[in-house]
This record gives C-alpha cells, sequence and structure tokens, in this order.
C-alpha cells in the first residue's frame, strides 16, 4: 500500500445480489494527475467512485486517498476531499449562491461563494433557484460545490453525461483549469473524447475489471503499429472481402465507412485500390488515422463503448 | 460537538427558508391551525369566551401535534431525491441532520402559537392566559416529540407513498381519540383506556390544564417526563436508523425498534389506568367551558 500514491485502489470487488459489479479493480494515481476511468454504463465506474467518497463499502480489496481510508476517517477524510456525484440533486427551492454558502459552512477551510461563482460562470443566476437552472448550470454548480472546501483530491463522476457537446466543452474548459491547480482529480466517463482530452492517464474499465491503464499515448501505442484506414464507397462492400487485403487484421463496417485497422498501410491501400477497380467501385473518401481510445475498447473487448 | 451544533444551525437556517419558499407547509403550518382556532371558537365556543381558553388548548395541541408531519416528510423527499447523498459527502453526521428537523421546525411552530394566542385574546376576547411558563414548556418538549415520532416514522419506511400512509394512520389516532378534537370524557370508556397510551392525550390534557387550571411544571412533571423520554428515544433510534441513499431499504427489525418510542407511554399509561386523575381533569376542564369565569371581563 506504501507506494506514495494519492489514490491506492487495491483488488475492489463488489457485488449486488447476483451482480458482480467489481472483481478486482486496482491502479494508484499519482499526486496532481487527472486519471480518468472510461468504460460503459455498467462496468464498475460509479462503484469504485462511491466506494472511494466513501458512500459504498467494498466486498473485499482495499483503498487508501492521501493515506486515509474514506470509510472509517470520518470527517478529516472528508475535509480533503470534494465530489460531484452522478445521481444527485439540491432541493428545487434553494438558491445558487444559498447551495455554496451552506455548503462551505460544513469546512473549516473554505473558497469565498463569490470567487466560485465568477470562477463557474454563475454570477448572474446566483439567485435563481435550483429547480431553474439549465442541466449545464447545475453541472458547473455541482462543480463549484465540489471544490467549496478546497480539496486535494476531487472526484467527478459522469461531470459531462447527458449534456450537449456544446455545454460539454465548456465543462472542459472548467476541468482544464482545475488541473493547472495540481489538484488530484478522478473522472469517470464513457466518452472518449473526455478522457483524451483531459486525463494523464486513463484505465479502461469493463465488467468490473481494468482491461487497460497508461496515459492515452501509451493507450495507442500499445495496440501495436496498427492505424485505422476509413474507406467510403459509391458502392457497399462485403466486409470479407476487405479483410482478406493485404495488412488488414480487422474490418468493420459504419454506417457508410469501412474502418480498416492495418499493419502495413501503403500495402493495403495499394491492394484496396486494386480490389475496388476489380470490383467496378470508387473511393468517395479514405482517412488514414491513428487509432484513437475507442478502437483500443473496441480491439479489446469487441464491443464500441457506446453500445 | 461544536462541529455537530454549527452543522445543525446551518442546516436549520437554510431547512427554514426552504420550508417558508414551500406553499404546501405554510398552509398546514399557519392557515390551517388558525382556520381550526375561527371553527373551534367561532362554532363550537358559538363565541362564548369563558370557552376560549378550553378550545384554545385543543388548538394549540393540534398545532404542535402538526410537527408530527412537519419536516420528517421533507428528509424523506431529501433522500428519495438524491439530495441527501450530497451531503454524506460532506462532513455532516446524521444526528446534525436530523436536529435540524426538529429546530427548524419548532422555530416555525412558535409563530403560529403566538398567532393563536394573539386572536384568542383580540378576536374571542379570552380573559386569561394560563400558567403561561407550563404552556410554553409543553409546547416545547411537544413540538420536539411529535416531530421526532415523525422522524422515526421517516427512517423506518421506504418511499414517501408509505410514509404518507404511516403517518395519516398515525395521525388520525392522535386527532381522533386524544381529546383535541372529541373531548376526552365524550369518548367511550374503551376508547379512553385506549387513549391513555397516547402521548397526543397528555398534550390535550396538559395544555389544558396549564391553560385553565393554571396548572404549574411540578404537576405536569410526569406528561413532561414522558413526552422528553419519547422524544430521546425516538431521536436515538432515528439517527441509528439514518439512511443516506435512495435505495437502502430499512432492516426488516426497524420497525420493532421504532416501538421503543412508545415505552415511556406505556409506562405513563399504565400508571394513569392504576391511580390516575386524568378523566377527572379532562372532565373538569370540559365544565369549565359551561361555568362562567369568576373575574368577570368588562365587555366593551
Amino acid at each position: 500500500m506504501l507506494t506514495g500514491a494519492t489514490i491506492e485502489v487495491v483488488n475492489l470487488m463488489k457485488r449486488y445480489g447476483s451482480v458482480e459489479a467489481l472483481r478486482g479493480v486496482s491502479f494508484a494515481v499519482n499526486e496532481g494527475e487527472v486519471f480518468g476511468l472510461l468504460g460503459p454504463n455498467g462496468a464498475g465506474k460509479t462503484s469504485t467512485v462511491e466506494i472511494l467518497e466513501g458512500l459504498r463499502t467494498p466486498d473485499s480489496g482495499s483503498v487508501s486517498v492521501c493515506g486515509l481510508d474514506p470509510q472509517t476517517s470520518g470527517a478529516e477524510y472528508k475535509y480533503i476531499m470534494g465530489a460531484a456525484l452522478q445521481a444527485t440533486a439540491l432541493p428545487d427551492k434553494m438558491r445558487v449562491a444559498e447551495a455554496l454558502d451552506l455548503f462551505g459552512s460544513f469546512y473549516p477551510k473554505r473558497r469565498g461563494t463569490e470567487e466560485l461563482l465568477g470562477r463557474f460562470g454563475l454570477v448572474e443566476k446566483r439567485s435563481a433557484f435550483y429547480s431553474q437552472l439549465s442541466g449545464g448550470q447545475k453541472q458547473r454548480l455541482a462543480l463549484a460545490m465540489a471544490l467549496v472546501n478546497d480539496p486535494q483530491v476531487v472526484f467527478l463522476d459522469e461531470p459531462t453525461a447527458g449534456l450537449d457537446p456544446q455545454v460539454r466543452r465548456e465543462i472542459y474548459d472548467i476541468i482544464e483549469e482545475l488541473k493547472k491547480e495540481k489538484k488530484t482529480i478522478l473522472i469517470t466517463t464513457h466518452y472518449i473524447e473526455e478522457a483524451e482530452k483531459l486525463c494523464d492517464r486513463v484505465a479502461i474499465v469493463d465488467h468490473g475489471q481494468v482491461i487497460a491503464l497508461g496515459s492515452p499515448r501509451e493507450l495507442k501505442q500499445r495496440s501495436g503499429s496498427v492505424t485505422r484506414i476509413t474507406v467510403r464507397m459509391t458502392k457497399p462492400e462485403t466486409n470479407g472481402a476487405l479483410g482478406k487485403l493485404e495488412g488488414v487484421t480487422e474490418c468493420r463496417a459504419e454506417a457508410d465507412d469501412y474502418l480498416l485497422y492495418s499493419t502495413r498501410v501503403p500495402r493495403t491501400i495499394v491492394a484496396l485500390v486494386k480490389h475496388l477497380e476489380e470490383q467496378n467501385n470508387e473511393l468517395v473518401s479514405l482517412e488514414i488515422s491513428a487509432p484513437s481510445l475507442e478502437d483500443i475498447f473496441l480491439e479489446l473487448t469487441g464491443r464500441r463503448l457506446r453500445d | 460537538m461544536s462541529q455537530v451544533l454549527s452543522h445543525t444551525w446551518a442546516l436549520t437556517v437554510s431547512r427554514m427558508r426552504l420550508a417558508m419558499r414551500n406553499r404546501a407547509f405554510l398552509f398546514f403550518s399557519l392557515i390551517m391551525p388558525i382556520a381550526f382556532l375561527f371553527i373551534y371558537a367561532g362554532i363550537f365556543g358559538r363565541g362564548r369566551t369563558q370557552a376560549v381558553p378550553y378550545l384554545l388548548a385543543e388548538v394549540l395541541a393540534l398545532t404542535v401535534m402538526g410537527s408530527f408531519w412537519g419536516l420528517s416528510v421533507q428528509l424523506v423527499t431529501f433522500r428519495e431525491q438524491g439530495i441527501l447523498r450530497r451531503f454524506r459527502v460532506t462532513p455532516v453526521g446524521a444526528s446534525a441532520m436530523l436536529a435540524s428537523s426538529l429546530v427548524s421546525n419548532y422555530f416555525l411552530t412558535l409563530p403560529t402559537i403566538a398567532v393563536e394566542f394573539f386572536l384568542s385574546r383580540s378576536v374571542f376576547h379570552m380573559a386569561g392566559l394560563g400558567n403561561l411558563l407550563s404552556i410554553f414548556v409543553l409546547v416545547t418538549i411537544g413540538t420536539v416529540t411529535f416531530a421526532s415520532l415523525g422522524l422515526i416514522v421517516a427512517s423506518v419506511t421506504n418511499t414517501m407513498q408509505e410514509t404518507q400512509i404511516i403517518n395519516q394512520i398515525i395521525w388520525f389516532v392522535f386527532l381522533f381519540i386524544s381529546g383535541a378534537t372529541i373531548p376526552f370524557p365524550m369518548l367511550p370508556s374503551m376508547v379512553q383506556a385506549v387513549a391513555v397510551f397516547l402521548p397526543a392525550t397528555y398534550l390535550v390534557s396538559g395544555l389544558q390544564r396549564a391553560m385553565i387550571d393554571h396548572t404549574n411544571l411540578p404537576n405536569l412533571g410526569m406528561y413532561l417526563a414522558s413526552l422528553g423520554g419519547c422524544a430521546l428515544i425516538a431521536f436515538v433510534i432515528s439517527a441509528q436508523l439514518f439512511r443516506w441513499e435512495p435505495e437502502s431499504k430499512a432492516p426488516r427489525q426497524a420497525k420493532l425498534w421504532a416501538a421503543a418510542a412508545v415505552i415511556p407511554f406505556l409506562l405513563l399509561g399504565v400508571w394513569e389506568t392504576v391511580n390516575g386523575d386524568l378523566r377527572v381533569h379532562a372532565m373538569k376542564n370540559l365544565q369549565s367551558i359551561r361555568e362562567p369565569y369568576s373575574i368577570e371581563r368588562i365587555d366593551h
């Protein structure tokens, strides 16, 4: 346990009735790091983070945050930890500034309500009832509340779930800002973009286990020299034929596109062009890209994240 | 300890604000008790001045008993909506959360009590004020007791619906067989035999004695001790059974635990049945409606 990491999770197990939510989750987060738990819904991300927040007890395994046990450390732990939970709310008739004042009053060390309102773009909404806020505003308030005690460690459980892309980007900007403060942040997400953009390191979680762990770059490199070629043709093709082209390890159809994963890109392209000529088919577009985390997830689990 | 007090106070202020913004709460805690006063004193009392202390005592009892609904229901809503779990990641504990229900409810009840007194004097020309200290202490302990009983119902029920149903049942028992609506001497003797085990009965009787006979605190000691004991047990059990998460269910034996809160009234009920004078006082108080006051008011 004594590796000096800020967050240590060792072999967590958790079962709800007949469902094994966590089947031996382990990872460590260093001080000042932004760490992502990436995985589909039901993978065990929220169970893990709620154990870290002290909201749930694991069946076995251990966690420690800044050397404290979330289960037994009581207020001492609450003082250094901030959280934006997933399934939560505030009373409908509570005003924004009142919520920050109230939650701030629970801590000996706190950030001022005015500062938080300004920082999270809520100055104009200070007197609005919670029920009058939009989804994005509620989420900004949740983030402000997670920081009200100026914590060392922040847990953000699906901070952008259900928000439209533009609002999501606003939240990213806020989290980018937090990174500069060198806070240790644990984010759970099922958005690849979020993990790639925000996280220093990512643990890919599926069926209650960590199936890959590393920086987004390392994870992509780990998939070997596989490159993604996205092609679109005038006529549909069969996966089988494309999959047999030289260098192709895997082929998938996605809407009008075909995703070819190739270890030898130039040869594959030559073979592809030749094949299309024989079939009297034409290329509409062709794109060569390094694999994304989405591809890694696909490679590891055989499923897409949003399935 | 000072942390618990400061958390309790912050939550109390916040919950009082929320309650004041809730129309249903204002209706049930302010408008309805005052409507009761007008119905009781205006219709049942037929405007007779000497009937007002008796009827005001009933209205005060109803107001205090209303704490049973009070903010415990709000707590169930908080749990169901996932509001409580947000508090759980803060240093706030179950005791501070529960205590804030009691304290905010108390502060919200006091103005209603004051308005009821004021209207009894100004509109219905009530002559005396009764033993104000006894009334104040009964109202204070009674409010905490009935709010604690509400907390215990909230802590053993799993959904808002279940809470409402159980609350309704208990509320009707309190309402109709305690003397708060139908005068105790008019209840069938079998019902009276049950009523001596209810906290509501002693609240009504205590308030009537303090209003009409000016009964002082020492003479209400047994009533106050039982109300206070009941409140303490109910609070401790509620804190033990407190649940923050919407999906967590009350353990099966919880309802048995909850029953422990009525122990003081089982004891008092037995004592009352053997050598009590509740019936005598109740009859005497009821007769006060018909007797003229010894000190005549000069009516203009």
